[in-house]
């Protein structure tokens, strides 16, 4: 029995990043195509399509407007969730709790339904097509995810340290800047951080909200592909692929995933 | 917990602290689903997205065999994808959990990085995996398992395949906290009592984490069954859910009103369904 059971671990560490793996090898495969021709294994080696990428601003554009839209709409997110998990977690209001759930609410819903919604929303206030629409959307949106991640880290404070900060005659602003802020940091930057890298990936919203007046690159991709497949498509995946796991592996190196994932039991 | 010890006073500050973050979750999220709601009632106009009204045509029109159809679909294929991300996440996200936390970082960088993967990119890379010129099917010729090279997408078990795929991430990472988090002694004790790891697993470690599990069951469901270029990707008509119906009509057909009636009407049918899943994980098990 245990046999079995040391057999089933190794399978499973094994088959779950294989399976999710798989369609990135694909991509990154077909990218290196030298001809437009989308085999695999590639024939012959080039990365031509990654300069095409970089260099033909039908591509590049968009990536620019996924970029910003992703930047704004991370700082948007921070801005929604920082204070409301801080007030929820600090003070004894009873609304406090009620948005906390709000702000958690997006993820409890179909997303096609969070952007249909954003769709009709800004049509009646006649901003339909705006590039801020999408910013905004996608703040609200996203929100969930620092303010997940935020509420964790204050959970995870020790009250006996804000305790004796204050016995000790620390003012509230000192408090918050000496004793909380410097323990929540990194839960701040995971969740700037997803809400970044999900906003640059978010196709649905972007697509009611922006879809015909500023494209992202998502919503370039998708058109693309109703007229054929390119390498480059394969090629500019692959970069997204890469840009994650660049961002979240700097994100494990500085800070403690696991922690920042929830791994501790609040105190 | 450290709410405001007894005699503070907090004053202002909580109502000024959120006043953005209400200000910003009513506008953005609140009123949109709300006025979503009113459009559902509201007569179609090609010149200008909708006309105020109170028509039920929207409904009745929703609620056709055929669209009831799409919805059965819906539910069926976002089910099926569920119940497959949950039977492999739960042994997966505990095995993840039992190893020192500098081992699992790899892990997690990799699941949080296929999680923000654009569905777009998941679809399209999906469609090559499983297509005739650079799919698996050559993988499986070169090994003499196949005769000849074919393609499996567009197809069900391609849009499976690809509900797998978004979803699994999602699924091992709201799994990762309350696993995370169960005390080993518990399956220790179940071991030295002589349970084999896979006994104990079964017997001690499901049923502990089965709110916990349902919880992320439910979220998961919602999460396939709004999903809408796996389905309009990967997926021949036969296999097109709900929003890609919705989106259809939103955008392309300039039918704003059945679309968030079409949208009611997915969001009614995945609250039940994810109430029921919530409600079967049923109130914290004691163990016996």
């Amino acid at each position: 029995m245990r046999g079995a059971a040391v057999w089933l671990r190794r399978v499973f560490m094994l088959l779950v990043p294989l399976y999710l793996l798989a369609p990135i090898v694909v991509i990154l495969g077909v990218s290196l195509n030298e001809r437009k021709v989308l085999f695999f294994p590639p024939q012959g080696l080039s990365l031509a399509w990654y300069r095409e990428f970089f260099v033909d601003p039908a591509w590049s554009q968009p990536a620019i407007n996924s970029l910003v839209i992703a930047l704004f709409a991370g700082l948007v997110a921070i801005s929604i969730a920082l204070p409301l998990a801080y007030a929820a977690w600090r003070y004894r209001v009873r609304y406090a709790r009620l948005l906390v759930g709000l702000g958690l609410a997006p993820f409890a819903l179909p997303p096609v339904i969070t952007a249909l919604g954003a769709l009709v929303l800004w049509i009646l206030l006649q901003s339909y097509g705006k590039p801020y629409s999408v910013v905004l959307s996608h703040g609200v949106f996203l929100t969930t995810l620092p303010l997940a991640t935020i509420t964790l880290g204050l959970q995870t404070l020790k009250p006996e340290l804000v305790e004796a900060a204050r016995t000790m005659g620390a003012a509230g602003g000192t408090v918050f800047r000496t004793v909380i802020l410097p323990h929540i940091r990194p839960y701040v930057i995971a969740g700037f951080t997803f809400a970044f890298v999900l906003s640059l990936n978010e196709y649905i919203i972007a697509y009611m909200t922006v879809g015909f007046t500023v494209e992202t690159l998502p919503v370039k991709i998708f058109n693309s592909l109703r007229y054929g497949y390119s390498p480059v498509m394969a090629a500019i995946s692959f970069l997204f692929f890469l840009v994650a796991v660049v961002l979240f592996g700097i994100v494990g190196r500085v800070g403690d995933l696991p922690r920042l994932l929830g791994a501790d039991a609040p105190e | 917990m450290s709410r405001r010890s007894p005699g503070e006073r907090s004053g202002p500050w909580p109502h000024l602290l959120l006043t953005w973050p209400a200000a910003a979750l009513l506008v953005l999220f609140v009123v949109p689903l709300g006025a979503m709601v009113a459009v559902s009632f509201f007569e179609r106009s090609v010149a200008s997205f909708f006309e105020p009204g109170f028509v039920l045509e929207n409904y009745v029109r929703a609620l056709t065999p055929f669209n009831l159809k799409r919805l059965g679909v819906s539910l069926g294929l976002a089910l099926l994808a569920t119940l497959i991300c949950v039977l492999v996440a739960v042994p997966f996200t505990y095995l993840l959990t039992r190893l020192p936390r500098r081992r699992q970082v790899p892990y997690l960088v990799l699941v949080l990085a296929t999680l923000s993967l654009s569905e777009v990119v998941a679809a399209f890379a999906w469609s090559l995996l499983l297509s005739r010129t650079s799919g698996v099917s050559n993988l499986f010729v070169w090994l003499g398992l196949m005769q000849s090279p074919t393609s499996w997408s567009p197809g069900f078990m391609a849009v499976l395949l690809g509900f797998v795929f978004i979803a699994l991430p999602l699924t091992i990472l709201l799994l990762y906290p309350p696993v995370s988090r169960l005390d080993n002694e518990l399956v220790e004790a179940a071991g030295t009592m002589g349970a084999s790891p896979l006994r104990a697993f079964r017997t001690v470690v499901v049923p502990v984490l089965r709110r916990a599990i349902a919880g992320s069951t439910a979220l998961v469901f919602i999460f396939v069954l709004g999903a809408y270029v796996i389905p309009q990707t990967l997926g021949r008509p036969a296999q097109w859910t709900l929003p890609v119906h919705i989106t259809d009509q939103a955008i392309l057909k300039s039918n704003l009103p059945l679309g968030a009636a079409l949208a009611m009407v997915l969001l009614a049918a995945s609250s039940v369904v994810a109430l029921v899943i919530v409600a079967l994980g049923g109130r914290e098990r004691r163990l016996k």
